[in-house]
């Protein structure tokens, strides 16, 4: 292999699809910033203290899961755990069967993702509908979301037009009002004739049982005023110690993620709709869903069981920027994916060890963290990990050379005089296959070794 | 399933053992997420019409006002509240069609749906819809044109306040203007699944 796996998929990313992604995450980022730093006079203090209170969660979940199993269940709520996403899923089937039901609408959730629900239902003989506007899309064009919270920001809109003459929601038409009006007309209905809305969960409140589900598109609300069951799939690193957290984590939410004050729809559930409520849920099911988490847990990169999901670090991620999500083979893509998605895998890390390799560590992903999760420090040690296990680096250029003139001084200032022959040399002729390969896609500035050096003796000295 | 369960509280309980500290919970004051500046020396109501109109909503304190939108919009089938109607009944002309049953068979009929809202917030413009004063969850989600109707006394300054208000209703939204999406190219829709037009009608 010539490059990186990662790399690899983004010479070869079509130049549209690369243009799509490019602006949609550089524009996300644009508009955080401005907003978090009009509003706010420090939003650094905020991020980490909302950072501060997750990890207390995390370090402390042996205790939050039985209270919040326990709120729960004094709510009225019906609560399962899953191991496995096998056993999500069957729990989710069992419900399914137990109603004598036929039809869902999902509402997005990473974690049914996670355990590729849709399709498990399908294969059962259930319909199970993917309602936010992106993830139908995705559904229909049997795609992948490339984005955590953009989930097509891959595409364009010509081939959502295509997709939809494709199938059946009318003539091929690319204003994107219309596209959204007809999936609006094509699953109001939908919702309607389904009898179990399924939905993930930002947040649950130790303290009051609560779960807090965010959307723009008000495709849960849909979910949870037509259908007549609640099912909410949720990574048991959901919780909050209280209520007042969600003050905080909320304002940071959407502030991070797509630069809102707040998302058009902030829902708190705490069971079963109220007996005087003719529509909604009569019964609740909430499964807590390990998946990998334990594990996560157990290693030494804990502190990613923080994230809350919002998408920043993508959006500023100069490899994301460039490579797409899809490069990234796994549910979770971008900085926050790169750490994530080889610990999921658990005994399989191996497959996916080299999204870790895949970042220049230039720290952009904690600045935006909305709960400042030490990213570059996390990819670092699954580096290590990766070291440790023995596991090659395929299209990594070979260090050893690099280790030796780093370490000696002498072979480094030689090397000072070598390179500045480059100057004069056509890079074409140099025979490292890693800087040919670099080369291919960028221009070598010219080369100005030692001018640090020179710059460190002559600097005036301090007064 | 009860094997699951202590298969991961187990698992949990394996991971934290080595953590000789664990991180506590930092003590803070809600108020740091306040957007204070916004609502220093002004009146919320004002306030809370600027972050909705934001957002793209309207915020209307008279009920003339919101017969006039209604007609220049030409939404004139809709549903309201049985319990809101007598009072804004005799500012509807005839030309107006509204039900106070709402039925989910017709969902496309109703262009607007006026329902009973518990409150705002002023800091973001929103409104708070509680399950036991909606009467129908539908009737304020699938009309093309929302309006909540809330007293003024009824409005919060900011959101920690509607948080600690949240009481024991089981199900709470906040609803922040129109419904909307930018999952095409990042371009600004609304009207995805809910209403297209979000209007708050407070009144004293
Ligand atoms: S790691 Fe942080 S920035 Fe990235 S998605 Fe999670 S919370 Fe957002």
């Amino acid at each position: 292999m010539k490059f990186q796996q990662i790399d690899q998929f983004a010479a070869e990313l079509r130049a549209d699809t690369r243009a799509a992604v490019y602006d949609g995450s550089k524009k996300g980022h644009e508009k955080r910033t401005k907003l978090l730093f009009d509003e706010y006079p420090d939003p650094n203090r905020l991020r980490v203290l909302a950072g501060q209170v997750k990890q207390h969660v995390i370090e402390n979940l042996d205790t939050y899961l039985p209270a919040v199993e326990a709120k729960l269940k004094a709510n009225g709520v019906i609560v399962h755990w899953a191991a496995t996403a096998d056993a999500a899923n069957e729990t989710v089937l069992k419900i399914m069967r137990a109603r004598g039901a036929t039809k869902m609408v999902k509402a997005k959730t990473m974690v049914s993702e996670e355990t590729e629900l849709a399709h498990f239902l399908e294969k059962h003989g259930m319909e199970a509908l993917e309602t936010d506007l992106g993830e139908f899309i995705v559904q229909i064009d049997h795609d992948h979301p490339s984005h955590i919270v953009k989930p097509i920001i891959h595409k364009n809109r010509r081939e959502i037009a295509t997709s939809f003459e494709k199938n059946g929601l009318g003539a091929y038409n690319d204003d994107p009002q219309t596209i959204t009006r007809r999936a609006r007309q094509f699953l109001r209905h939908k919702y309607l004739e389904a009898d179990v809305g399924l939905t993930g969960g930002n947040f649950i409140s130790a303290e009051s049982g609560r779960l807090v589900l965010v959307t723009n598109e008000g495709n849960s609300r849909f979910c949870l005023a037509a259908t007549k069951c609640h099912i909410a799939m949720v990574g048991i690193e959901k919780i909050v110690p209280r209520d007042r957290d969600l003050a905080l984590l909320l304002n940071l939410l959407a502030r991070s993620g797509t630069a809102q004050d707040l998302t058009v729809y902030t829902e708190f559930i705490s069971g079963p709709k109220s007996a005087t409520q003719p529509d909604g849920p009569e019964e609740m099911h909430v499964i807590l869903v390990d998946n990998g988490r334990t594990e996560v847990l157990a290693s030494d990169c804990r502190d990613i069981l923080r994230c809350i999901r919002c998408g920043a670090c993508l959006n500023v991620c100069p490899v994301y920027r460039q490579a797409s999500g899809h490069a990234y083979r796994s549910v979770y893509p971008g900085p926050v994916g790169a750490v994530l998605s080889p610990l999921l895998m658990g005994d399989r890390f191996k497959e996916k060890a080299d999204l870790p390799k895949a970042s220049s560590l230039c720290g952009a992903c904690q600045e935006v963290c909305p709960v400042n999760i030490p990213i570059p420090d996390l990819l670092l040690r699954l580096r290590d990990k990766g070291k440790q296990e023995g596991l090659s680096s395929p299209g990594t250029p070979p260090m050893g050379a690099w280790a030796l003139l780093a370490s000696q001084p002498l072979a480094w200032k030689a090397s000072l005089i070598g390179g500045r022959l480059m100057n004069y040399l056509p890079t074409k002729l140099v025979p490292v296959p890693a800087l040919r390969a670099w080369e291919a896609k960028r221009t070598l500035p010219p080369w100005r070794g030692g001018e640090f050096r020179k710059w460190l003796h002559n600097r005036p000295p301090k007064t | 399933m009860s094997d699951d369960r202590e298969a991961i509280l187990g698992r949990v309980r394996s991971a934290l053992a080595p953590l000789t500290e664990r991180a506590a919970l930092p003590a803070y004051d809600t108020e740091i997420a306040v957007l204070r500046q916004l609502l220093a020396n002004r009146d919320p109501l004002a306030v809370f019409a600027d972050r909705l109109r934001g957002v793209n909503g309207t915020a209307l304190t008279d009920i003339p006002a919101l017969v006039k939108q209604l007609r220049e919009g030409k939404w004139l089938h809709g549903y309201c509240d049985p319990a809101l109607w007598p009072r804004l009944a005799p500012h509807f002309g005839p030309e107006f069609e509204v039900e106070t049953v709402y039925d989910r068979t017709r969902v496309d009929d109703y262009a607007f749906g006026i329902t009973r809202a518990a409150g705002g917030i002023a800091e973001l413009g929103t409104v708070i819809l509680k399950d036991r004063s909606t009467s129908h969850r539908l009737a304020a989600l699938t009309p093309w044109v929302h309006v909540a109707v809330f007293s003024r006394a009824e409005l919060f300054v900011d959101l920690p306040q509607a948080i600690a208000a949240l009481g024991d209703d089981p199900n709470i939204i906040w609803c922040t203007g129109p419904s909307k999406t930018a999952d095409v190219e990042g371009i600004l829709i609304e009207g995805v699944h809910g209403p297209g037009v979000q209007i708050a009608l407070v009144l004293d």
